[in-house]
């Protein structure tokens, strides 16, 4: 009877990583992702054909908007395949961003009624996003081969792209969501800071635009690195500047830890204040 | 080894009244109230009347097996202190320490998910309350037979009737096995078939040696399921011994109290001229003495106090005072009564006053509701406080005076009828 035991204390004596705990209830972890991922498109007309859709669509509307009206160049490469290489990382991103971000004020229920790890939530958030870029990579190499483009090693380090636009919309998703628990403005952030952070992106366009002088402002975004990492992934665009992509992922690497302390600093308090 | 399950030690519990009415800030307001304290701090005062201690200077201990009831009325700190042993909340004093694996039932379908079926919400319900997957598989079908609704099982829970839910929710939970459960007020739902089976379920881990801790107004499952009590008033534990004397001194209690009334004047958004304006109202028992639960089907008079704006003596013709009854979750009230339904209008002279509507066998089950009221003055709205002028807590009794408590609380109407075999 003795096996477990558990001591409440009001003062803080909160452990940075309680892995005995998190271990506990990692099954937990993907029931959420499982739940997340059956819910995703119940009670839609189209299901699952979605996934397939949306990512298409927004290659059509981009190819005809900024590809043959505004006519922007894209480096030789045929438009929709152009801005498709680079929808794939930022559909993830943008998922992942705007469901962690939510993800605390959205377990509201549980989070009154039941413990368990909360650094569970947002984290199994971000995770049913890869099913539709999973989907939309499939969708992409059938492009690829209607195009003619030459498949090459280079996308072996997909992972590692994907796993920065994961980290860097959880990074930027533990502040937000920690906020929105007390501060339901952010609800309203999130959409236009999603926005402004797309056009802040090479999606539409190429980063080959910007000004020489401006460059290392604007690759401080680690995602105009991730998005030129697709690109020269799968279309061979030259990478363009790897040095500040790295400064960039300092900086994400501090939002991480910075947004992972603050919300354990107030993870006790979710419960009244949510 | 000890025998003690759940030591609690000077537990304290601090709330902020203003987090708690408004549900949430918004950034613009806490940047503006930080910059407004930035000039308050002259003072050097701490503002401490907006907080609230919901619990103070608990301290219990539980032993292994025990199964211990915790009264009180709404507002007592039972669910606080449960939501602070199940670890959802932090105190802000004290120390607990929970010898065994701990399970918390504090809501009957906790992680349900509406769009999921009755298989798949047994799956992630059971792995939000604590439950691993192989606990689940060897438990499924005796989660099913115990919920009785096997032919819905590949069915979305949203199409099920609310009874079907309740059942599947309880199932789930019933079939947790911690060493120390912890049950809030759970048992109000169902039919009264399947509330039974579930006090017996709860019953069979009670006698497996399990340490128990149940929050409940139904003072029958109470007494049924609980050797001993804790009452809780005011976040502070009033009395600890035998159920039946807590519960006697709990009655007697909710008999006494006189804080039922309350300055309505400055709630919020109301509609109306205001010439004569609601500023409280009470609920009191046949004898007039003030109650702050009405026990269903007894005999209560609900006293409603009004202002008039102007000071002169002028007296008001044609004064019509309604009130209604809502379920927390409904707009629409179970019913609405004007007193000129009843055939009386009033004439109201003097600056304040009381007017009383009595009802001979109040006729709603147990549970908490919100009480609207509107005041018009020959047809033309006077006063109406559109978020209605507070709650009213719906304690169980013998309505049929036979013993049978009924359906629960998912029918709030409460009639009684004589049956008879037409020869």
């Amino acid at each position: 009877m003795q096996a477990s035991r558990t001591i409440i204390d009001s003062k803080n004596n909160w452990k940075i990583l309680n892995l005995a705990d998190l271990w506990h209830y990692r099954e937990l972890f993907w029931f959420l992702v499982w739940r997340d991922i059956k819910v995703r498109y119940k009670q839609t007309v189209l299901g699952a054909t979605w996934a397939v859709l949306q990512p298409i669509l927004t290659m059509i509307i981009f190819s005809v908007v900024f590809g043959k009206l505004a006519g922007l160049p894209s480096d030789g490469v045929p438009y929709p395949i152009f801005t498709f290489a680079a929808l794939l990382p930022w559909q993830l991103f943008a998922y992942a961003l705007t469901n962690s971000s939510n993800s605390l004020v959205n377990e509201k229920n549980l989070i009154t009624k039941v413990y368990f790890p909360r650094i569970i939530i947002p984290a199994s958030s971000i995770i049913a996003g890869l099913l539709d870029f999973l989907i939309a990579l499939v969708i992409f190499f059938i492009l690829m081969i209607v195009y003619k483009i030459t498949i090459t090693w280079r996308l072996l380090l997909m992972p590692l792209f994907v796993i920065v636009a994961v980290v860097t919309a959880l990074s930027v998703g533990l502040w937000l969501t920690t906020l929105n628990v007390k501060y339901r403005d952010i609800r309203y952030v999130i959409p236009f800071l999603t926005q402004v952070w797309m056009y802040a992106t090479p999606i539409a366009y190429s980063s080959s635009l910007i000004p020489e002088k401006w460059i290392w402002l604007y690759s401080l975004n680690p995602m105009v690195g991730v998005v030129d990492g697709f690109r020269w992934m799968m279309i061979g665009q030259q990478v363009l500047f790897p040095p500040y992509f790295f400064i960039s992922l300092l900086a994400v690497a501090f939002l991480l830890v910075t947004g992972f302390l603050y919300f354990k600093s107030t993870e006790d308090t979710f419960a009244d204040v949510i | 080894m000890s025998d003690i399950a759940i030591r609690i030690e000077n537990l304290g519990k601090k709330y902020r009244i203003g987090a708690n009415q408004a549900r949430y800030q918004t950034l613009r307001e806490s940047l503006t109230s930080s910059f407004a304290n930035l000039f308050k701090k002259g003072n050097g005062q701490h503002t401490e009347d907006n907080t609230i201690w919901a619990l103070k200077d608990i301290d219990l201990e539980v032993k292994h097996g025990e199964v211990l009831g915790i009264i009180g009325r709404n507002g007592a700190g039972k669910s606080t202190l449960l939501k602070i042993l199940a670890r959802i909340t932090k105190p802000t004093t004290g120390r607990v320490e929970l010898n065994g694996r701990v399970g918390s039932l504090l809501e009957v379908g906790t992680g349900f998910h509406p769009e999921l079926t009755g298989r798949e919400n047994i799956y992630l319900s059971g792995a939000i309350l604590g439950m691993h997957r192989q606990e689940i598989n060897r438990k499924f079908d005796e989660i099913v037979d115990f919920s009785e609704i096997e032919k819905f099982l590949d069915t979305q829970v949203k199409h099920y009737s609310s009874g079907m839910y309740m059942r599947l929710a309880f199932a789930v939970a019933a079939h947790l096995e911690p060493e120390i459960l912890l049950v809030d007020e759970v048992l109000a739902v169902g039919d009264a078939e399947f509330q039974k089976k579930c006090l017996g379920k709860m019953g069979d881990v009670a006698h497996e040696g399990r340490t128990v801790l149940f929050v409940s107004h139904n003072m029958a499952a109470i007494q049924n399921l609980s050797t001993s009590s804790i009452l809780l008033n005011q976040g502070s534990i009033l009395s600890k011994g035998k159920t039946n004397k807590i519960i006697d001194k709990y009655l007697s209690n909710l008999k006494s109290s006189d804080n039922s009334s309350m300055s309505l004047l400055t709630e919020g958004k109301r509609s109306g001229t205001g010439s004569v304006k609601l500023s409280g109202f009470r609920i009191e028992n046949a004898k007039g003495i003030p109650i702050d639960f009405i026990q269903s089907g007894e005999e209560v008079n609900f006293v409603f106090l009004y202002q008039k704006a102007d000071l002169s003596n002028e007296p008001l013709k044609n004064v019509d005072i309604g009130f209604s009854i809502h379920e927390l979750s409904s707009s629409s009230p179970l019913f609405v009564l004007y007193s000129s339904y009843m055939g009386t209008s009033f004439q109201i002279r003097s600056g304040n006053g009381e007017i009383q509507c009595n009802l001979k066998t109040f006729p709603i089950a147990a549970g908490r509701y919100r009480l609207g009221a509107r005041i018009t003055i020959n047809g033309i709205e006077s006063d109406w406080p559109q978020m209605g002028i507070g709650h009213i807590n719906v304690v169980e009794s013998d309505f049929y005076g036979t013993g049978q408590i009924g359906f629960g609380s998912t029918a709030p109407l409460l009639i009684s009828g004589k049956w008879s075999l037409e020869k």
